[in-house]
């Protein structure tokens, strides 16, 4: 997992992309009761992408956490 | 969300000074670009125990797997500008537009890898101009390096204001505070980490570019019902003209939006400039030569150029959903004063953010842009970082110093770097025309060094004096030809073929004279000069090199496989679109 004892890049984007996905999905959630005033707001897309980015993030960090 | 007169700490006043902009960001929305601007940071910081040589600092320790290396490749490229102005190119020319990104970028990306890259990777250069000095000798090394390093600087710092007048626009924020911030983030995570923390960063930036855009293209071909109801809604919208078909009306110079013929767009896009840039300009080239081994240098652009081939969705599919679904058509930047509170053809990205995003994916899309422009600018400051060390200060001003005073002369050109660019960023602001032309010559540079570089690759009786004078010859004819048309606009004519030729096409047919003229004065002085001795050519030039085994390896996981599936894909998109 490591590249000579660095963490490697891949851990970093999870973790980032893992607050991402909590950040957009909350807001997505909260967006079921208090709509936005955007096109196709009712797709929720906020929900989903959140959920998407946290999947992914949660993937990279457990498959490149620096401990495993 | 906030509004632009709430009450505030004046820091984050900042965020809202401008009267008029065309988004609003909440609190979400600035957790996550803060979030952010911490992580780049962060890695930055992170990565300063491991950059510790020379080779470390401005080679990111050449050991980078091709997956790294080529999404590094393919992010450097993908500049907030990029993104916004193609897009912005693309509701104004339709899908022509994407011709820059499939033949104007894959057939370069898959000649780098498969004949180029074995000789940058054999010689072990440091930089393009280093393989010149190695090939051509120290005149033609010198001249490469002065002028890459000179333009490089300059754009960047024209890239630096253009961005800042973006986020002015977009959101409202303060140029100052965006040039400042923005540019002294990038100046920290390069000083800290050099092109490692550079490419580490860009493979970050390259995922938060995707996911930030992709939501548009999304929801917009959600809403217009897929590529079909996307071009029926096109064609309702303005009947008569042609925004969908890539190659229909480039029989001739009036028959398209775009004012350029075939010939132009395959000789001069996707031959001269598109190759010029993609194999020779340090900017990405380097984050290549930072590959671990032969196969994933060569592997590097083949995955860059796969990644390249998907661009246009994030790009030019949300320019043309622009012409499909956004109620108030845009106008040039010309046009704006006849039409005051319009919006113009580079806002076609942001205006379908607002259209689509609510609290937390607006905050995503706006650090895709940021991130961009971020992964473009440490992408010059880090290339001009090695050129300067290695070519210039090395070559010329201190020879013989130990490996770790380059390292800090590496991390004061850093900074240095920036500090020019913010320098060249104000002088823009004060003579904004300027831009226009240093963006034009630059990639002029470019086209007579291809030629200096390919011939020097392969062709043995390539000698240093042809090399030198051809580059020479070629640079100050496309910077003749430009002032030419510039003081007399009736030869355009001559320049571009065609009176009609629009500055699109003049910039492709400028770069395809510079680049024969380049090619015939190192031919002619070659010919009448010595050439080099075979055994001084081993490793720089195809039939005097042995190219190493790539080792042994199975069918599909050979590099020529993968270049062969890529361009195969590039011969269908080009079909389905035709």
């Amino acid at each position: 997992m490591h590249d000579h004892g660095r963490i490697p890049i891949w851990f970093f984007i999870g973790v980032l992309l893992t607050a991402y996905g909590v950040l957009i999905l909350g807001a997505g959630i909260y967006g079921l009761w208090h709509p936005a005033p955007v096109v196709l707001d009712e797709v929720h897309i906020g929900i989903w992408w959140g959920a998407l980015l946290l999947v992914i993030g949660l993937g990279y960090v457990w498959r490149f956490y620096p401990k495993k | 969300m906030f509004d632009s007169g709430s009450t505030m700490h004046p820091f984050f006043a900042l965020f809202f000074q401008a009267p008029k902009q065309l988004v609003s960001l909440g609190a979400v929305d600035i957790v996550v670009v803060a979030l952010y601007f911490l992580m780049v940071l962060g890695i930055g910081y992170y990565l300063k125990n491991f950059t510790k040589t020379g080779e470390d600092f401005f080679m990111a320790g050449r050991d980078m797997t091709s997956w790294i290396a080529g999404l590094s490749f393919v992010a450097a490229n993908l500049g907030a500008l990029e993104l916004m102005g193609w897009a912005g190119s693309a509701y104004q020319y339709g899908i022509l537009a994407a011709h820059w990104y499939w033949i104007g970028a894959i057939p370069a990306m898959l000649f780098l890898a498969i004949v180029m890259m074995p000789f940058y990777y054999i010689s072990r250069t440091h930089s393009v101009p280093g393989y010149l000095k190695l090939r051509f000798g120290e005149p033609a090394r010198l001249l490469s390096a002065v002028s890459f390093g000179f333009m490089t600087v300059l754009m960047s710092g024209i890239n630096m204001f253009s961005m800042a007048k973006v986020m002015q626009i977009v959101l409202g924020w303060d140029l100052n505070f965006s040039i400042w911030v923005s540019s002294l983030t990038v100046a920290g995570y390069v000083f800290f980490g050099g092109l490692l923390s550079a490419i580490f960063n860009e493979v970050l930036q390259f995922f938060l570019i995707w996911l930030g855009a992709l939501v548009v293209t999304i929801l917009g071909l959600y809403e217009t019902g897929g590529w079909s109801g996307v071009v029926h809604r096109i064609h309702e919208r303005f009947p008569g003209q042609d925004y969908t078909h890539m190659w229909k009306g480039l029989g001739s110079f009036s028959d398209n939006p775009m004012g350029i013929h075939w010939t132009g767009i395959v000789m001069g896009l996707g031959f001269v400039i598109s190759f010029g840039y993609w194999t020779t300009d340090f900017l990405v080239v380097q984050r290549v030569l930072a590959a671990k081994d032969l196969r994933s240098a060569k592997m590097a652009p083949i995955i860059g150029a796969a990644f390249k081939m998907a661009v246009p969705l994030i790009v030019i599919l949300p320019g043309l959903l622009g012409l499909a679904v956004l109620p108030d058509k845009l106008v040039a930047e010309s046009a704006q004063a006849l039409n005051p509170g319009a919006h113009t053809y580079n806002d076609v990205l942001p205006l379908m953010l607002a259209r689509y995003c609510g609290p937390g994916l607006l905050g995503l899309g706006i650090t895709a842009l940021i991130a961009g422009f971020m992964s473009g600018m440490a992408g010059n400051v880090s290339a001009f970082a090695t050129v300067w060390t290695y070519d210039i200060y090395r070559a010329v001003i201190k020879k013989d110093a130990d490996d770790h005073h380059y390292v800090n002369v590496g991390k004061l050109c850093t900074v240095l770097g920036v500090l020019v660019s913010i320098g060249t960023a104000y002088f823009v602001m004060q003579f904004s025309s300027i831009m226009d032309y240093v963006q034009q010559l630059f990639s002029f540079f470019i086209a007579p060094l291809f030629g200096t570089v390919i011939l020097g690759m392969l062709w043995k009786r390539a000698t240093p004096a042809g090399g030198f004078w051809g580059l020479l010859a070629g640079t100050l004819s496309s910077i003749g030809m430009w002032a030419w048309v510039n003081q007399v606009p009736s030869a355009l004519k001559y320049i571009a073929v065609s009176a009609q030729a629009k500055p699109m096409a003049e910039n492709m047919y400028r770069a395809l004279w510079s680049w024969i003229i380049c090619v015939v004065v190192t031919v002619a002085v070659s010919m009448m000069t010595e050439p080099k001795p075979e055994e001084d050519l081993v490793g720089l030039v195809y039939g005097a090199t042995a190219i190493p085994s790539e080792g042994d390896l199975l069918w599909f996981q050979k590099p020529i496989f993968w270049a062969a599936l890529v361009a195969i894909g590039l011969v269908i998109v080009n079909i389905i679109f035709r």
